[in-house]
């Protein structure tokens, strides 16, 4: 044969290859990739429960999140209850101060109105008073000036005596 | 300090002394041509081993033979020695070993992601046997000839038997893919590389002949026999280890991966009627 090819050779060297091959196979790579396998798995597996764990933590947070917010508006909900409360005893207040006011204006207008016809009165009843001693002393015949004067007199007298 | 001194100029001495001698005393004359130890070198025609006393072989054989033995007791040591004490954080030696490993798997995975297990086991073996293979021969392991001379087992893939026998072992394993993958159709799809063996088998040869050929052309003249062969025999048979360890796997990977990669049915046509 050229270059001294020998096929009985040949399929010796492919019998020493296909032991080689089944050895190295069985013995070395097999369980070796098994191994880096296994890693890979446990590692996946942590990366997992890591992953888990930070979606556990994300909800719980999210759930914490929603407890604050439903504080939260209970809280604002309250304020504003508490605010329109307030209001509403200020306007209560306002209205029954000003009921008071109005109670007092009207109060104070008809003792004013009492007072003065009060006056009117007592004035009337001294000018019919007057009237009746100018007439009296004008029929008795006094002069009238001097009946003026004892008039004018008796008023001084009239006023000291109040 | 001062021994250090003492003990440089020994080393020197001894050096230089030596080389003396070797030039002084020269060789015994030459038994063979280069045309005869690059022929022997190539076709093996006279220095043949007897493998068990039943047939005289070429001493790649031999070597094939020790490569593997090699291979399976160290695997055999890992195995039983270095895989119980792997750890989930991985020391030095457990990190090269998976390397190795996951480089072979990753080849076989990318190159065939449709179908990879054997492939990925084969490639670790293959690349194995070939690195190892070529790196074998700097060990310098003696034998005898049927002849009675003493002679250096070559590496395995010198032989064109070893390296016919890879190339075409290859060419099975992408058959095989091929068939795995599509049937009767793979068959056909790895039918279309015909010179694939060919092409693989005289690739190996050819690379490692030749870095056999310049190891004997160097060793044939004594001259060239100092600090050469450090570059010429370690540098080079260690690139043609990475080199021709990575092309064949490389190759046999591409292949089964395009052989196995599963073929879409052809969608049927519709016949049209005519209106």
């Amino acid at each position: 044969m050229p270059l001294n090819i020998d096929w009985q050779q040949i399929l010796l060297h492919w019998m020493n290859l296909v032991i080689l091959v089944g050895g190295l196979y069985f013995i070395l790579f097999k369980p070796v990739k098994q191994f880096m396998e296994k890693r890979e798995a446990y590692y996946r597996e942590k990366d997992q429960q890591a992953a888990d764990k930070l979606e556990e933590a994300e909800r719980i947070k999210a759930e914490y999140q929603a407890k604050l917010d439903a504080a939260d508006e209970e809280i604002r909900l309250s304020r504003a209850k508490a605010q329109q409360a307030v209001q509403q005893s200020a306007e209560e207040q306002l209205s029954q101060a000003k009921a008071q006011a109005q109670q007092l204006l009207v109060h104070a207008r008809a003792e004013a109105a009492h007072d003065r016809d009060q006056i009117l009165r007592s004035s009337q009843r001294e000018l019919r008073r007057l009237a009746a001693a100018a007439t009296k002393k004008l029929a008795l015949g006094q002069d009238p000036f001097d009946q003026f004067l004892d008039l004018a007199e008796g008023g001084a007298e009239h006023d000291e005596e109040r | 300090m001062k021994q250090h001194k003492v003990g440089l100029a020994l080393w020197l001495t001894a050096i230089l002394l030596l080389l003396a001698g070797a030039l002084l005393t020269g060789s015994p004359g030459r038994s063979e041509s280069v045309q005869e130890a690059m022929r022997d070198a190539v076709l093996h025609g006279t220095g043949q081993i007897s493998l068990f006393g039943l047939k005289d072989v070429n001493p790649g054989l031999i070597s094939a033979f020790t490569v593997t033995a090699i291979l399976l007791v160290a695997a055999l040591g890992i195995r039983i020695f270095a895989l119980p004490r792997f750890h989930l954080k991985p020391g030095k030696f457990q990190m090269v070993l998976e390397e190795v490993v996951g480089l072979f798997d990753h080849l076989a995975k990318s190159n065939s992601p449709h179908r990879f297990g054997f492939l990925g086991a084969y490639i670790f073996a293959a690349g194995a046997y070939i690195f190892v293979g070529t790196l074998f021969e700097l060990l310098g392991l003696q034998a005898v000839t049927v002849q009675g001379h003493p002679i250096t087992l070559p590496a395995p893939l010198s032989d064109v038997n070893a390296a016919i026998a890879l190339g075409t072992l290859s060419y099975l394993v992408i058959v095989s893919g091929g068939v795995a993958g599509n049937g009767p159709k793979g068959i056909g799809k790895a039918l279309k590389e015909f010179s694939l063996p060919i092409s693989m088998s005289f690739r190996l040869f050819g690379a490692l002949l030749s870095g056999l050929l310049v190891t004997e052309l160097v060793y044939y003249y004594v001259n060239l026999s100092f600090v050469l062969p450090v570059l010429v025999g370690v540098m080079f048979t260690l690139l043609h280890a990475l080199i021709q360890a990575y092309v064949l796997t490389m190759l046999t990977a591409l292949y089964y991966g395009e052989v196995s990669e599963p073929t879409p049915p052809k969608a049927k046509k519709k016949k049209i009627r005519g209106a």
